[in-house]
């Protein structure tokens, strides 16, 4: 099979699989077979890809014209490729997740949840290997939609609310502002190609070019920039494999993917380090790492934790981007994968202690570790990538990133991805480490906190929890796979460092 | 003879329907009416397909009618805008044909269904003629056509407030008649002559005359009561919410398509647009009515509780963005005009469509009625989020090409405020579609609903196909694009 092939099948796999997975929706078993079938052919095609991706070639498949002059494309570069790579891979391990955490839930719609997740899925790569903005734009588009249903899976008053703030922030966002930018860029330069170096440098003035850049950055509410952040939390009334998957991994690194892309192939790194925009962006994402930090600590959710944990770590990538360095931007590109992997092991464990010992909230998780030591381990696993300590993967990135902003003479964004760090020793480890170290089981329960899975929050388990009782199986390997994804990539983050160096030219 | 058959079809693109009609009257029969309505708006299909294909194979078609030439006989004069219309109207004809079967017997009492088929190839006759003929009188002799024949199909819904729309759309589209044919009169008076071509020669050199000037505000006067540009849209809403829901469908989809092509065809085939805009500010007036009509009909939408309605108010809001276009005077700002022309067709009407099979099963459109629909009428409902996506512009619908060429063409002009407008008009269409939305699929159904199934495929086919097309032609648009650039080049550039 030709790389142009790979690449237009593994566009059509996750949608196909999606049709797959309905028609088969009445037998579980050979629903989820397909879904994970559709997985590990998906990852196949894209790791098929990579070799040609890694030699320095970006191959190109122009499907048809949807507009005289502007085509659906997909060109896989390098960036593209990473993003790929991590959506597909981690879309595996959350299938075997999925299988686990829904059963042992008893979850409704589990047909309808499997078949949107792979179109999710599909719209991820379609970001990922997407040639032109517009290309980018529609699958931008179908993600948000595909993703609503996964949002208000619940289908109670609060997913329906959650559902209205996630809908009218990454849609109102998309239309007034992203696709304006579109648009606008079009009618100026008549092309939408990511282009290496840029396609806007000599062709606006300053001015254009500031708010050219403000329309894109806040157009894609995904990154979750202040103050399009808040659809984030909410949409953490989804079922826990969204997200995890979703809402840590595809949807979000699809909006902070669209961020770099932006920098790097419409600006271009030199143009957009000349953009005073630039700066006062900076600025506002460092300001969202910290705030969100703060707002972090205050949750008892954990995952209202782990989803304001996600802002923070979002900004970081926005951060990359506009510090508009070279290093920045590999920096940048590396805490995808570092933060997917971390962010996602953290998530599968606040599933499997929903699953298994019905909690929800920080402080009712003390001494959990002591039934629960192999998901807490792994929990300390992915919070110290996220730290960026070693021997994990996130120190890389926070290594680059740190780099990239000397390399720019910010002083005062070292400083503040030095402090993001302490706060996030403070919130994540709490609860590794109260859960190890603290004994008491018998904890004031607040019986008034109630939570949106307070129906499943089965208080009286308590008394039974002497001794080791685990999260389901296939949850296990799950968390098994990705905390050491966290490990494997300290050692060798090799390939996506020399990814992430392509991106920035020969 | 073949060959004398198909010099003859603009010709028969009208007769036709215009002789089928009485055959309906004749017959009185549901089935053989519903028979030769189905068989004969396909057969108008195919020759409006077919004179499409021959414009862009060789450019305007001439035809004289009974061999009388211009400027004393009545010609059509087929340009790429002309059959760009046909297509529209015989399309849309032909797919809410099968569809009305069902909707209409349950819509209609049984002993006037064969009026409904009458009075719709009647209207498919006016309709075609206005956009078909060369010649402003003869545009007014089917605008009336299509205008009586529609007073009639509101009239037979079966709710009596559908007398009182009627009526009152007999009132407006009276003077709006005319005060066309005043304008007519007028034209007529100064140059003596009543063919396009002509006139449009004609004209401009009397560019300054107080008789042609009120004339040109007569016709658009005239015109936009017909469009229901704001603020002339007032029978619009009731009409659209008590005819029958394929008579709502059809008229949504065409009637007022048919009247946005007419005013196109005046005001820049005739008075050739521009330099009226320049010395008389009408191009102010008319971007300050369609952003009135954009923000206002998505705004009013969002109170409706009837989803007929609610529709309908989106109509108005659409037409505004159609009369924004076609006010940019630029290529690009009348293409996205007359694109959306035909995308909002496919759209409306497959959203007119649903709602009819809402109303076959439900026997009400009312919101809190649709509540938990989405369980009962899964097809049906999808089949409204699909055509919900179209209204707000969200990528692969049609409805995102036009807001794309709109957006493109306002720029094109510096126009910012404007740019914001059309965003603003899209974001209210999310959230007048996301109420239905949320009611049919996040609300329990209320108590004691009937126990209700799927709309029969009949009319669920149908429907799918309107708004499959409307996707089609949402990831495919370079044909309807091509076809509406070149339409906006000959609507710009005058007559050759």
């Amino acid at each position: 099979m030709s790389v142009e092939q790979a690449i237009f099948f593994s566009i059509l796999t996750p949608f196909v699989g999606s049709v797959l997975i309905v028609l088969t929706g009445s037998n579980p078993n050979l629903r989820e077979t397909v879904a994970l079938i559709t997985g590990a052919v998906l990852f196949y095609l894209v790791a098929s890809i990579y070799p040609a991706v890694a030699g320095g070639s970006t191959p190109s498949v122009t499907l048809f014209e949807m507009l005289p002059g502007l085509a659906i494309v997909f060109t896989v570069e390098p960036l593209g490729m990473i993003f790929a790579g991590i959506a597909s891979f981690l879309w595996i391990v959350t299938s075997i997740y999925s299988i686990g955490y829904m059963r042992g839930h008893d979850e409704r719609n589990q047909t309808r949840f499997y078949a949107l997740f792979a179109v999710a899925i599909g719209a991820a790569v379609g970001i990922a290997f997407a040639g032109n903005m517009l290309t980018l734009f529609i699958f931008y588009e179908v993600l948000t939609i595909s993703t609503f249903p996964l949002v208000t899976h619940h289908g109670t008053p609060e997913a329906k609310r959650a559902g209205r703030v996630y809908l009218g922030t990454l849609l109102g966002t998309s239309i007034a502002f992203q696709l304006t930018a579109i648009i606008w860029t079009w009618s100026l330069v008549g092309t939408l190609d990511f282009t290496q170096g840029g396609i806007l440098d000599g062709k606006v003035g300053g001015l254009t070019a500031a708010v050219l850049l403000g329309l894109y950055v806040f157009g894609i509410g995904k990154a979750a920039l202040m103050p399009f952040h808040r659809w984030l939390p909410a949409a953490m009334v989804a079922p826990t494999p969204v997200s995890a998957l979703l809402h840590a991994v595809a949807v979000v690194k699809a909006g902070v993917f669209t961020v770099l892309k932006v920098a790097v192939y419409i600006f271009g790194v030199d143009f957009l380090s000349s953009i005073e925009a630039s700066q006062w962006l900076l600025y506002l994402a460092a300001a969202t790492v910290l705030i969100a930090s703060l707002v972090a600590m205050k949750q008892d959710n954990l995952k209202a934790r782990l989803a304001y944990s996600t802002i923070s770590q979002l900004s970081y990538i926005v951060i990359g981007a506009m510090l508009a360095s070279d290093l920045g931007v590999i920096g940048g590109g590396m805490h995808i994968v570092m933060h997917a992997f971390g962010k996602i092991t953290l998530f599968f464990c606040a599933g499997a202690y929903i699953v298994t010992a019905h909690k929800t909230e920080i402080s009712h998780m003390r001494g959990i570790g002591q039934t629960m030591p192999f998901t807490t381990l792994a929990f300390l696993i992915g919070s110290l990538s996220i730290i960026g300590l070693p021997p994990m993967g996130g120190l890389w990135s926070k290594w680059y990133l740190m780099l990239g902003a000397l390399e720019a003479g910010q002083i005062v964004i070292v400083a503040v991805l030095v402090v993001s760090s302490l706060l996030n020793v403070v919130y994540l480890l709490q609860i590794p480490f109260n859960g190890f170290f603290s004994t008491s089981l018998n904890n004031p329960e607040p019986a008034a906190k109630h939570n949106h899975d307070a129906d499943h929050d089965h208080s009286h388990d308590r008394e039974q929890s002497q001794g080791i009782r685990e999260a389901p199986v296939p949850c296990l390997i799950a968390i098994a796979i990705s905390s050491t994804g966290c490990l494997v990539l300290f050692f060798y983050p090799g390939p996506v460092f020399d990814l992430m160096r392509l991106v920035m030219g020969p | 003879m073949t060959a004398s058959l198909f010099s003859h079809l603009p010709a028969l693109q009208v007769v036709l329907a215009l002789l089928a009609a009485p055959v309906c009257l004749v017959l009185r029969r549901h089935g053989a009416a519903w028979l030769i309505a189905t068989g004969m708006t396909w057969v108008l299909l195919a020759i409006a397909l077919t004179l499409l294909g021959r414009v862009l194979e060789t450019g305007t078609i001439i035809y004289s009618l009974g061999g009388w030439p211009a400027p004393w006989g009545i010609e059509y004069r087929i340009d790429l805008a002309n059959a760009f219309m046909l297509v529209i109207v015989t399309l849309i004809g032909s797919v809410v044909m099968p569809y009305a079967r069902a909707s209409i017997k349950a819509e209609i009492e049984e002993p006037r269904i064969y009026l409904f088929y009458c009075m719709y190839l009647l209207n498919l006759a006016g309709l075609l003629g206005i956009a078909i003929t060369g010649d402003v009188f003869n545009l007014f002799v089917f605008l009336e056509i299509s205008s009586l024949s529609s007073y009639v199909m509101i009239s037979l819904g079966r709710d009596r407030k559908a007398l009182i729309a009627a009526y009152r759309y007999l009132i407006m589209g009276t003077i709006g008649a005319t005060f066309y044919i005043i304008g007519v009169g007028m034209m007529y008076q100064v140059t003596g002559t009543l063919n396009m071509a002509d006139l449009a020669t004609l004209v401009p050199d009397l560019y300054g005359n107080r008789t042609i000037m009120v004339a040109l505000a007569f016709l658009l006067v005239g015109l936009s009561l017909k469009l229901a540009l704001v603020p002339l849209h007032l029978w619009l809403p009731d009409a659209y919410t008590h005819a029958p829901s394929a008579v709502s469908a059809f008229l949504a989809s065409t009637g007022t398509k048919v009247a946005v092509y007419a005013f196109a065809r005046i005001l820049f085939t005739i008075f050739g647009g521009s330099g009226i805009f320049d010395d008389f500010g009408l191009q102010e007036i008319l971007v300050s009515l369609a952003i009135a009509a954009m923000i206002g009909g998505s705004a009013v939408a969002l109170y409706q509780s009837n989803v007929k309605r609610l529709l309908a108010y989106s109509s108005i809001a659409q037409i505004g963005y159609m009369i924004l276009g076609l006010s940019m005077a630029s290529v690009i700002g009348m293409t996205a005009g007359l694109v959306h022309l035909f995308n909002h067709a496919l759209m409306k009407g497959g959203l007119f469509m649903v709602m009819g099979c809402v109303f076959l099963r439900l026997g009400s459109v009312q919101i809190e009625s649709m509540e938990g629909l989405a369980k009962r009428m899964p097809l049906t409902m999808a089949a409204f989020v699909a055509g919900g996506f179209g209204l707000i512009g969200i990528p692969l619908t049609a409805g995102f090409i036009s807001k794309w060429y709109l957006i493109q063409g306002a720029l094109e002009k510096g126009w910012w405020p404007v740019v914001v407008a059309i965003l603003v008009s899209s974001l209210l269409a999310v959230i007048y579609v996301w109420r239905v939305v949320e009611a049919a699929y996040f609300k329990p159904p209320p108590k004691g609903a009937a126990e209700i199934t799927e709309a029969p495929a009949s009319m669920l086919v149908p429907t799918w196909v309107m708004i499959g097309l409307s996707y089609y032609f949402g990831i495919n648009a370079t044909l309807p694009l091509d076809i509406a650039t070149g339409a906006a080049e000959t609507l710009l550039g005058g007559v050759q």
